[in-house]
């Protein structure tokens, strides 16, 4: 008795000049008609939304146009890009600190990294910001110097450099927690034997993150790294609230004189889209180029 | 013969598993010693320990007459810095059982790597080395490929070439053949016993009984965290004294 049938012998199997030539036959693919009604409506949702686009004077696009390159929105999308980078910038330098930190040996720094991480992780953007724009208040003068000690140079925190260096500390400070986080989970995601191997052949500690690790953990950072960057990116236009000229406080100044806020809010839009765009573009380059011997 | 790796009863646990409990072993220059034992008996730890990746708690190892980890001073002995620990580690190759080559580097650039960040080579001069490392374990053509287009034995001979690199005095095998499909075992030993033919000094951990006959100068057979016995091929594989090394022997061959 067997639990396996064995496969049906047929006159074809057992014959080798009697099988049958499939390829005289006509194949018939699978029908989906369900499919093509779907696509069907979707088309006719789709094209409803694009006449209405163009064709319903609510959108305003004559106005649209004259306000989509002035100098006031231009110089308002060039200040939401600079806090974006610094934003980035600083955020990403402190959270690879932060990052390699909690990853350390030492429990001081490990906790302080943690306590880090978890305070701004549990602070909304907002409120850190308004907290910060009201320091400058708090602290008219920053100096730099010894600690505790004697200061060497100080500077005036009032005025609109003020405000704009409290946009970007926000930006940075909060960024630096989740970038940690990320810069961390993509460290870890390196196979352990690359570190083993490389402290085998005696490359030095920083050689080591710097050329081994930090290149393969950069394939699990980017997508999340990416991520971050276009949130951050859109996260700015809560910088207004500071009357910080960016984007999005520009075009709420314009509508709130000219009352013509759809197309101003679209001004807004359009531009955000187009640079999220060149972001996604990049971040595709740039992982291509750390995929490198990667099969998958 | 003067001793290349002196070991003189080692201890080291995990915890509350002692994993070596008191080895004391010797392998002079030019000697090929393969290491056999169980699984879990602590071959792997006492090699690492040899190469300082894993610090013993008790006992002493030596290579090439410095001790591993410290340096001596009078009559104290100084806790090696990691940049020294690094330093010393460039004179002994160690192979893996997962190759653990760099999978964003080239092969060209695995070998390089090494001399040039540690030993301060001229790159120019590394590349020629590599090269010619290359040619020596059959891979010249593969010097622009990356890894993963290898197939294991090819990966595992690029690991040796890379760890030769360094020109070391002591290479360390960790079961170099255990990750490999079956007909890829030959063409890494080969190049395992070319190297033992032209008097490299070497531990081999493997399950490898035929290669262990034809090159081993000592076999050791190890089990939980001691050395139970050690010899010529001929005494160990042959007529092993203890039961424990007729039992895994039979498993094995
Ligand atoms: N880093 C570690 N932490 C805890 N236990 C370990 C560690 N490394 C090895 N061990 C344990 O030590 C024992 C010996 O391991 P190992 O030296 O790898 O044996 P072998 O190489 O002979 O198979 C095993 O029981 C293993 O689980
Ligand atoms: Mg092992």
């Amino acid at each position: 008795m067997s639990l396996t049938s064995d496969p049906p012998v047929g006159k074809a199997a057992a014959n080798g000049a009697e099988r049958e030539d499939y390829s005289a036959l006509k194949v018939v693919p699978v029908r989906h008609p369900w499919r093509w009604a779907a696509v069907v409506v979707t088309a006719v949702l789709v094209a409803q939304f694009a006449h209405g686009l163009i064709t319903n004077p609510g959108w305003e696009w004559d106005v649209f146009a004259d306000f989509f390159t002035t100098r006031t929105i231009l110089k308002a999308v060039w200040i939401t890009i600079q806090l974006t980078f610094y934003g980035t910038a600083l955020g990403f330098a402190l959270g690879i600190v932060l990052a390699f930190m909690r990853l350390s040996r030492s429990p001081f720094l490990k906790s302080v990294a943690f306590t880090y991480i978890w305070a701004f992780r549990s602070i909304p953007l907002i409120v850190q910001l308004l907290f910060w724009f009201n320091l400058t208040y708090l602290y008219k003068r920053l100096d730099f110097g010894i600690p505790f000690g004697p200061g060497f140079f100080s500077f005036d925190t009032a005025g609109l450099v003020g405000a704009m260096s409290a946009a970007v500390l926000g930006l940075a400070l909060h960024q630096a927690a989740y970038a940690a986080e990320i810069v961390r989970g993509g460290v870890l995601a390196v196979d352990g034997g690359q570190l083993e191997a490389a402290a085998a052949l005696g490359i030095p500690r920083l050689r080591q993150l710097r050329r081994i690790v930090l290149p393969q953990a950069m394939r699990s950072i980017l997508p999340n790294a990416a991520n971050e960057v276009i949130s951050l990116f859109k996260g700015t236009s809560i910088v207004s609230v500071m009357a910080i000229g960016e984007l999005f406080y520009q075009v709420q100044v314009i509508y709130g004189r000219n009352g013509r806020v759809v197309p101003l809010l679209m001004v807004a839009t359009v531009w955000y889209i187009i640079l999220t765009t060149v972001l996604s573009i990049a971040q595709y380059y740039v992982e291509r180029h750390f995929s490198r011997g990667a099969t998958r | 013969m003067t001793a290349m790796v002196d070991i003189r009863s080692v201890h080291k646990s995990f915890g509350s598993l002692e994993v070596l409990r008191g080895i004391d072993l010797e392998v002079r220059s030019g000697e090929v010693a393969v290491v056999l034992g169980p699984s879990g008996s602590g071959k792997s730890t006492l090699l690492r320990a040899i190469n300082h990746l894993e610090k013993v708690d008790s006992g002493w190892i030596s290579v090439a007459g410095s001790l591993v980890g410290y340096r001596r001073q009078g009559d104290r002995l100084y806790e090696l810095r990691e940049r020294e620990i690094l330093k010393q580690r460039t004179r002994i190759g160690f192979v893996f059982q997962n190759f653990n080559l760099f999978p964003h580097l080239t092969v060209l650039e695995n070998i390089v790597e090494a001399p040039v960040s540690a030993l301060r080579r001229p790159r120019k001069e590394a590349v020629r080395a590599a090269e010619a490392l290359l040619a020596r374990v059959g891979l010249a053509d593969k010097a622009a490929a990356y890894p993963r287009q290898l197939s294991g034995g090819q990966q595992q001979r690029v690991a040796i070439a890379r760890a030769l690199a360094l020109e070391p005095e002591l290479l360390l095998f960790d079961e170099p053949t255990s990750a490999l499909d079956p007909e890829l075992v030959g063409e890494v030993l080969d190049v395992i016993k070319d190297l033992a033919h032209q008097g490299t000094t070497m531990i081999v951990v493997t399950h490898e009984i035929g290669f262990a006959r034809e090159v081993a100068d000592t076999v050791v057979f190890m089990d939980d965290g001691r050395i139970v016995e050690r010899g010529a091929p001929a005494e160990v594989l042959d007529a092993p004294r203890h039961e424990r090394t007729k039992a895994f022997l039979s498993k094995v061959l």
